[in-house]
């Protein structure tokens, strides 16, 4: 569903992904791990369309109604709205703009280009409440302004409920599980389990093996310096786990 | 293989969308010589038929005037106006000759056509409901609508000049009582020339059954623009008024000297909203309207409440302080406000709470929102006088950068001489940032509704104050003029 072929991309003129191949198919979970630095949330943010960072080679290319097409050609808002979702690994302050407000009118903008009737009110209310108490976030967080004054692993949680009410197809989750305590933990990955079905794919960025215990995933890579170095199973994190990167790195010759 | 180019900047994506209300109306219209002198002021005074009162009110403030200096502490900057160099009088000419624009079978079709076209229908069938709006038209007021209505509970809404006539001794009894002939510079100018505004009373205990609007629009060129409101709610009285304008593009600046009066007596509440879009001038800062405004309210009777709102979007210079003096004990007064500058916009506004009285309370929230190469400044004067008992004020000062060329500044000077009272101020500089306009989109909210989104936040509380229809209009006006200056 989600093809990555050869992607460099720069900030500021500074190479970051250096020919990066990436294949997801739909009803599969991909992990992505590796060291500080070595490019994962450049990856997410560029499949979802940050202006930040230049495309200087490759394609990204998304099946959307049965045919593929190139993300790089549309604009952020046109991805989100086909689909694409990233869950950020530092979700970002909206000072004055509730939860609500901000989740009705996102829900609304997809329905609008996907010609579906936009909700009201009240029916996105119920709606938001009952994705709330699924994901176990408390009610009043409907009411606050989204992501101002919540806690790390608050900020978190925000994001899988966003997920959760729109409903992406292709979702990136970086570093989504950083700053849980265990519950919480817990919570998040089964909530995400919950939510993946068979038309969706699902790529996790992580450190540790500790969300792949809930949310199981197919195949794991490992991106050192922008590019891909190695792909396997699901022990390939748990030798991750144990023995750190330096093995893998050795044998990719960086 | 496909190679894409550098990502698109997203924010510049947008096409700078004309100021839309730009046009100019041909309409045959009676003026004077360029130049202000007594012979002026008296033409004017003569043209209106005035009272001898009023002629002699003009002449000392035409004198008071002379006296004094053009003001130049604000924090904005423009050549030297030559005041000789503006014509003091315009007005549209009644196709029939013998009728004063009044009754509206009576103005002008062109007239009417423009405030159609503004969105300001004036006919009986067209006009709009809930609001009754008196229309002026460069000096004049063209017509109110919704005269029957207001009449029937007392209410009096006309133009200042119908005022004059039919009810001297309320206008006598209350002109320049808040704003004093001698005031300031430019209110010492609208003094001696002013030629026409809205005149509004409203008797004791009336709960006023429609909203009160003026809608000033500037047509003539080199004409300088001089209205004066008068705005009186009587004890226990409660109104809402709200005041709209907006001028055609020009080259030249066009000076724009209103003076605005609201008295609130014993109980009475004034919410006055005002949503300001004269022509800012172009890009490179050619054109636009020079705003020097005095408006100021005066919380004359005990437990009475005047609320100043505004949305400044547009003119060149904006030079506006809408105060409150709290007299009464008990007295409310209060300042909310969202000033936005782009391109070579500047504005130097804010207000002054004058303390008088006991117990009197303020807030002031103002939103500055400064984008392009614009400069955006809040002043704001606290002052509570030694006999304001337990007076509390409470100030907050917001200001939000739109790139990185524009800047803003706050000037808040706070005066304490009774020492049981308690002023809080707060204030804050951000930014729209990329990081933010990206998070929504990659929500699926587009450029424009993530820019909305944005500036709903930062000015909610201002928002909040403003009349439902005005407050729609009011979001839509400052997307419009900040398109294309995020990114
Ligand atoms: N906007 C930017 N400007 C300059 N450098 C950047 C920018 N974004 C990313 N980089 C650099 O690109 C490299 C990759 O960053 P990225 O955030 O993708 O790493 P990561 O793999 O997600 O790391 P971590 O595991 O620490 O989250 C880093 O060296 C980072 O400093
Ligand atoms: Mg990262």
């Amino acid at each position: 569903m989600l093809e990555i072929k050869d992607l460099h991309v720069e900030t500021g003129g500074v190479p970051i992904l250096k020919g990066l191949d990436l294949t997801v198919k739909a009803g599969t979970v991909h992990a992505v791990m590796g060291p500080n630095g070595s490019g994962k949330s450049t990856l997410s943010k560029v499949v979802a369309g940050d202006p930040e960072y230049a495309v200087t080679q490759g394609t990204v290319t998304l099946e959307i109604n049965g045919r593929p097409k190139n993300l790089l050609d549309m604009s952020p808002d046109e991805r989100a709205r086909a689909g694409v979702f990233l869950g950020f690994q530092y979700p970002v302050e909206i000072p004055g703009i509730s939860n609500t407000v901000f989740l009705r009118t996102a829900f609304n903008a997809i329905c609008k280009a996907q010609g579906i009737p936009e909700m009201d009110e009240a029916k996105f209310d119920a709606l938001l409440a009952e994705k709330m108490a699924r994901i176990g976030m408390k009610s009043d967080f409907a009411g606050r302004a989204v992501n101002v004054d919540f806690s790390g692993g608050e900020k978190k949680r925000n994001e899988i409920l966003q997920m959760a009410v729109l409903g992406p197809r292709l979702a990136f989750l970086d570093e989504t599980d950083s700053g849980l305590d265990v519950d919480s933990l817990r919570s998040i990955g089964d909530s995400i389990t919950r939510l993946k079905h068979p038309g969706m794919a699902l790529v996790l960025i992580t450190h540790y093996q500790r969300l792949l215990d809930y949310v199981k995933p197919d195949v794991i890579h490992v991106l050192v310096q922008g590019r891909i170095v190695k792909s396997g199973g699901p022990e390939l994190a748990l030798e991750i786990e144990k023995n750190g990167y330096d093995r893998i790195l050795q044998a990719a010759g960086v | 293989m496909e190679i894409t180019s550098a990502p698109r900047p997203a924010h510049q994506d947008f096409l700078e969308k004309e100021y839309q209300y730009g046009f100019t109306s041909d309409i045959e219209s009676e003026t004077v010589p360029k130049g202000l002198n007594e012979e002026i002021v008296r033409f004017i005074s003569k043209k209106k038929n005035e009272p001898d009162w009023l002629l002699e009110f003009r002449l000392k403030a035409l004198a008071r005037f002379s006296t004094l200096a053009e003001p130049r502490w604000a924090a904005v900057s423009y050549p030297r106006i030559d005041f000789q160099d503006i014509r003091y009088w315009s007005s549209p000419k009644a196709k029939k000759k013998e009728d004063a624009p009044g009754k509206i079978d009576e103005v002008d079709p062109d007239l009417l056509a423009t405030f159609e076209k503004l969105g300001i229908p004036l006919s009986e069938q067209k006009r709009l409901t809930g609001v009754a709006v008196d229309a002026v038209f460069d000096s004049v007021s063209v017509h109110t609508t919704h005269q029957k209505e207001l009449e029937a509970v007392g209410v009096i809404f006309c133009s200042f000049s119908e005022a004059v006539e039919k009810h001297p001794d309320l206008v006598r009894k209350y002109l320049a009582t808040v704003v004093p002939a001698g005031d300031n510079f430019y209110a010492a100018l609208n003094s001696a020339v002013f030629s026409d505004g809205s005149f509004c009373y409203i008797p004791k205990g009336v709960r006023c059954p429609l909203d009160l609007s003026t809608y000033f629009r500037i047509n003539a060129s080199e004409t300088g623009q001089f209205e004066r409101t008068l705005l009186i709610a009587d004890e226990g009285s409660f109104v809402n008024y709200l005041e709209g304008c907006t001028a055609p593009m020009r080259d030249e600046n066009q000076l724009h000297a209103a003076v605005v009066e609201l008295v609130a007596l014993k109980g009475a509440t004034i919410n006055y909203s005002t949503v300001q879009n004269w022509y800012a001038g172009d890009k490179a800062g050619k054109g636009g309207i020079y705003n020097f405004v005095t408006k100021r309210g005066k919380c004359a009777g005990e437990r009475s409440k005047i609320s100043w709102t505004q949305v400044e979007a547009g003119s060149s210079i904006t030079w506006k302080y809408p105060s409150v003096i709290l007299q009464g004990d008990h007295s409310v007064g209060e300042f909310y406000s969202v000033a936005l500058t782009n391109n070579r916009m500047q504005a130097d506004t804010g207000t002054k709470m004058i303390h008088v009285g006991k117990h009197t309370t303020s807030t002031i929230v103002s939103k500055g929102i400064s984008a392009g190469d614009s400069s955006n400044a809040y002043r704001g004067l606290v002052r509570i006088l030694p006999g304001a008992a337990g007076a509390r004020n409470y100030t907050q000062c917001d200001s939000l950068l739109v790139g990185d060329r524009c800047s803003a500044h706050t000037f808040p000077t706070v005066e304490v001489q009774n020492p049981s009272s308690v002023v809080e101020h707060e204030a804050s500089t951000s930014k729209i940032s990329a990081g933010q306009v990206f998070y929504l989109q990659s929500r699926g909210l587009d450029l424009e509704g993530a820019l909305s989104l944005l500036l709903h936040g930062f000015c909610k509380e201002v928002f909040k104050k403003l009349p439902l229809e005005f407050s729609v209009e009011a979001v839509k006006l400052l997307e419009m003029k900040l398109e294309g200056s995020v990114g």
